[in-house]
């Protein structure tokens, strides 16, 4: 801890690790999901998939389905407000195209939604399913963005009301490009080019809580949304939207959340939940079976990152451009930011006068990408981590070298970050905390960089199994700039505790926990006397959600002017009580104390103020929004072994180091680190969606698509490198994506080490290792 | 029919059809803890202890459990609430992030550690096997399996 050697205050409640806030009842079996009240009188919905990539709805008859016992409602296109919106859980106005309905007359992939049944139990609604009639005209369907794109290739959104779609009739959903200085002169000026081109794989979340949803009406008939979200605002304002009814109609209530990792910034559920409630006047629950959440939620997008980058003898870069091509899916939710941040992540990262992005998000009839941990860095990390190590291979110096030679330092900026921002122009984003060169020495040392980097050139070609050593450096950021918005509220209790009510959103990060420690800190108390309650948009003031790596970062920033705002009402009263200035008074262990020596506790405080003399309650409500977003940096290790017959890879030692500012949980921050590593090593190595020619998911289970479980995990080391960063709540950055950018250039990197070959599109299964291997024979 | 069992010490008579599932049945009667992630045998969550053993509830016909013993992660405190040890590892050691897989990992913890005091980072490793976690990367589930060992050797030599 260089940087932070000195920090301009002192850690009590923050840099602990005390127990989880919630953590008692998930260790208990007691905590509260979704799925976990019983409602009477309850109706089970379940929504019919489309079985077509591409079709057009001709008609569809449900008067058999409405007749069988059981059955409540049943909705399609027919009977549904048609409303364009976006299903994407963003700030207002959305980047994304309105190109979904809640139903349409055409399904653009297999599994889209047809019609919804709600019915006294789950099986009725199953077999109701069944006695719908509908006539498709089946349509050509595309697959491929190579294709999608062409003349003449099918046009998926030809609906004359969708809004905002770049450019439909050659299937672009979203486009971005920009040029800083002048890339083609800069690549003349270079002493040589390296130019390749990455592509990456279909992949889901898994969040082991599937989505789900429970409906039902208050007492006051207003419509309660009891929803696995990570987006509560962002959901109550795209369902009153899709119902065309006010906002102040729909609550909606986060409970517990089993996971999210971005599948639940989306509105997948809750509109039908909401329209189903209001109709039959009944409590209705929707909930994603494993199949449905691999083919109808959402995954990440596959893309094809083009790297070229003009690179000087001394190792400086004289231009770089990034072209990328990245699937949609059948819908453009979070397209076009999905596809900026592949550059606005990775372009910034390393100094170049002279850079380009260009960048189409295609829609294609297969399932519905959107946001996923990492958000498109995963993509762009992967390409140009790879091409640090090949240009560092042809100047023949350590990768290491060139890297730290190149990359960002504290005190600096890059014009890319004002020119590629969210789907528009960003903000100029001063670096104002950096250790990535610590980062990088220590995870050196703790892997042996220095003994096994190229060591495969001098081992015997003949060897079987071979060993490789490679790396990866990366950045992320710290919510988004300009746009998003957090507020929190705290109130005093007569026994000296606290709630801390607030926007910001747990979907099982422990952030409930983070920010309780942050309030501590400033109200100097423990977690112990903060009761949290979170996204209730009734009960809790507006916060964005959880996503973009912003919940430390910015509603930390929120909850940490809440409570300031809190704790100068308590030293007013105690200045009253003590007559003594505010200036010489703090807060420390659930006390005020004054420079003088006198002191008073909480209670005592807070019983004057609640009903002896001049009676207010004492309190603070703050938001808080941040116009820099600054980057978490990391720099992971791995050492792998090649199996020359087989193609098997298999991870002998994996380490992360990230420098994630001042960790205010310590073990939360690593079990970030730890979880978005294993993440990234699992989709690296064996997570891919397969379809077949018809667009239908080939391995929609647990069994058929692998995740690693404790026996195919690596062992992880993650070290935390803490820097003080100034425009943060006590100095912290959000760390919860930057980890799953690694695995795959480290590996492939370490693979290359090992056996020489560059693995340019992933996963990188022991069939596609091997095919690697026998194209370089 | 009738199905009797033994659910964390309490004998327990439900009304059964023939194609509930354990987990169908626990639910209903109000054992939340237990979760569904799959519903297809594959990934754990629902993992409960019946005559001791992990079984993944989603997969067994309750039918199939008459008069036999079923532990849900509801009966692993104290009834006073003093949490097991491996409960108060995993809140030590960060081994809950969301939770949801929780219940299945410390009761298949549970199993392990019932047989086998002295478990290596390799036998947690196969005893925590068939139950999937996406949040922690199970570093820290597997630290808290072999703090709680440890914890639990220690108390009952301060007992012998």
């Amino acid at each position: 801890m260089k940087e932070a050697s000195v920090l301009p205050f002192e850690k009590k409640s923050v840099g602990t690790s005390p127990w989880r806030v919630d953590g008692i009842g998930l260790v208990t079996g007691s905590a509260k999901f979704t799925d976990d009240i019983f409602l009477k009188n309850m109706l089970h919905a379940k929504i019919l998939g489309s079985p077509h990539a591409h079709a057009r709805i001709l008609d569809i008859d449900t008067a058999e389905a409405e007749k069988l016992p059981g059955v409540s409602i049943v909705l399609t296109y027919k009977n549904v407000p048609r409303v364009p919106h976006t299903t994407a859980g963003q700030g207002y106005p959305e980047p994304s195209p309105y190109d979904a309905f809640m139903f349409d007359t055409k399904v653009r992939f297999v599994g889209d939604r047809v019609a919804c049944v709600a019915a006294d139990t789950a099986e009725i609604a199953e077999q109701a399913l069944k006695l719908i009639n509908v006539k498709y005209e089946v349509l050509p369907a595309v697959f491929d963005v190579r294709e999608a794109v062409k003349e003449g290739a099918p046009v998926i959104h030809d609906e004359p009301d969708a809004d905002g779609i770049h450019d439909r009739k050659h299937n672009i959903a979203a486009h971005y490009d920009v040029e800083i200085g002048k890339v083609d002169q800069g690549l003349k000026e270079a002493d040589f080019i390296v130019e390749e081109e990455f592509e990456t794989q279909y992949a889901q979340h898994c969040p082991l809580e599937p989505h789900v949803c429970i409906g039902y009406l208050d007492e006051n008939h207003r419509i309660v949304l009891r929803t696995a979200t990570q987006v509560p605002w962002h959901c109550r304002r795209i369902v009153a939207q899709c119902l065309q009814i006010p906002v102040n109609q729909i609550r909606v209530i986060k409970p517990r959340i089993g996971g999210g990792f971005g599948a639940k910034q989306e509105i997948i559920l809750e509109d039908l939940c909401a329209l189903i409630t209001v109709r039959t006047r009944r409590p209705v629950k929707i909930e994603m079976t494993r199949r449905e959440e691999f083919i109808a939620s959402r995954t990440r997008d596959p893309s094809i990152v083009k790297m070229t980058i003009g690179v000087k003898k001394d190792g400086t870069f004289t231009a770089m451009d990034q072209r990328v091509t990245s699937w949609t899916g059948g819908y453009g939710t979070h397209s076009l930011t999905l596809l900026t941040n592949v550059g606005s992540k990775t372009l910034p990262f390393y100094r170049c006068k002279n850079v380009r992005f260009w960048g189409d998000s295609v829609y294609t009839n297969t399932p519905i990408t959107g946001a996923y941990r990492g958000y498109g860095a995963t993509q762009g990390a992967f390409a140009i981590e790879q091409m640090m190590d090949i240009i560092a291979e042809k100047l023949n110096i350590d990768p290491i070298e060139l890297r730290k030679k190149n990359h960002i330092q504290k005190g600096e900026t890059n014009p890319v970050f004002s020119a590629l921002g969210e789907g528009k122009e960003g903000h100029e984003n001063p670096i104002e905390s950096c250790g990535l060169d610590e980062c990088i020495d220590r995870a050196a040392a703790a892997i042996g960089w220095s003994k096994k980097h190229r060591l495969y050139a001098k081992r015997d070609p003949n060897t079987r199994i071979k060993r490789g050593i490679g790396m990866a450096c990366l950045m992320q950021g710290s919510g988004i700039a300009g746009i998003d918005m957090a507020s929190a509220r705290i109130k005093m209790n007569e026994d000296g505790s606290f709630n801390l009510l607030m926007g910001a959103t747990d979907l099982g990060t422990g952030s409930d926990t983070v920010l309780a420690q942050i309030a501590g800190q400033v109200l100097g108390v423990t977690v112990d006397k903060i009761q949290t309650y979170s996204s209730d948009t009734d009960m809790t003031p507006f916060d964005k959600g959880a996503y973009a790596s912003s919940t430390t970062y910015v509603s930390g920033g929120a909850v940490k002017k809440a409570a300031e705002a809190c704790r100068d009402k308590i030293l007013k009263v105690a200045a009253e009580m003590l007559k003594e200035d505010v200036a010489n008074l703090h807060c420390e262990k659930a006390k005020v104390i004054s420079k003088s020596g006198k002191e008073v506790p909480y209670t005592n405080i807070i019983n004057r103020s609640l009903y002896g003399q001049n009676q207010f309650q004492i309190e603070g409500e703050a938001s808080h929004i941040s116009y820099v977003s600054p980057p978490p940096f990391a720099a992971h290790f791995a050492e792998v072994e090649v199996d020359m017959e087989t193609g098997k890879v298999r991870v002998l030692d994996y380490v992360c180091a990230v420098d994630c500012g001042v960790a205010i949980n310590p073990k939360l921050a690593e079990g970030q680190m730890e979880g978005a590593a294993m993440n990234g090593l699992s989709y690296a190595l064996c997570e891919e969606m397969m379809f077949d020619e018809r667009g239908r998911m080939l391995n929609p289970s647990f069994f058929d698509y692998r995740l690693f479980t404790t026996v195919d995990a690596p062992k992880i080391r993650t070290i935390l490198v803490e820097t003080y960063e100034p425009t943060g709540p006590f100095g912290a950055k959000s760390i919860a994506e930057i980890g799953i950018n690694g695995p795959l250039p480290a590996l492939a990197n370490a693979i290359y080490d090992a056996c020489g070959v560059r693995m340019m599109k992933a996963p990188f299964t022991p069939e596609r290792v091997l095919n690697a291997i026998h194209a370089k024979k | 029919m009738n199905l009797h069992v033994t659910i964390n010490n309490d004998p327990k008579d439900f009304p059964c059809q023939p194609t509930d599932t354990l987990l169908d049945i626990l639910r209903r009667e109000g054992y939340s803890g237990v979760k569904v992630g799959c519903s297809n045998g594959d990934c754990g969550i629902c993992a409960v202890l019946l005559n001791g053993r992990t079984v993944n509830s989603c997969v067994v016909l309750a039918a199939h459990c008459q008069n036999k013993t079923i532990e849900t992660i509801e009966g692993l405190s104290a009834k006073d609430g003093t949490l097991h040890p491996l409960q108060k590892a995993f809140l030590d050691e960060g081994g809950a992030q969301c939770g949801f897989c929780t219940p299945g990992l410390i009761l298949s913890a549970k199993e392990l550690l019932d047989a086998n005091p002295t478990p290596t980072d390799a036998d947690v490793r196969e005893a925590l096997s068939g139950v999937i976690c996406r949040c922690t990367g199970y570093v820290k589930p597997i630290a808290a399996v072999l703090t709680a060992a440890s914890e639990m050797r220690n108390a009952a030599g301060a007992k012998s």
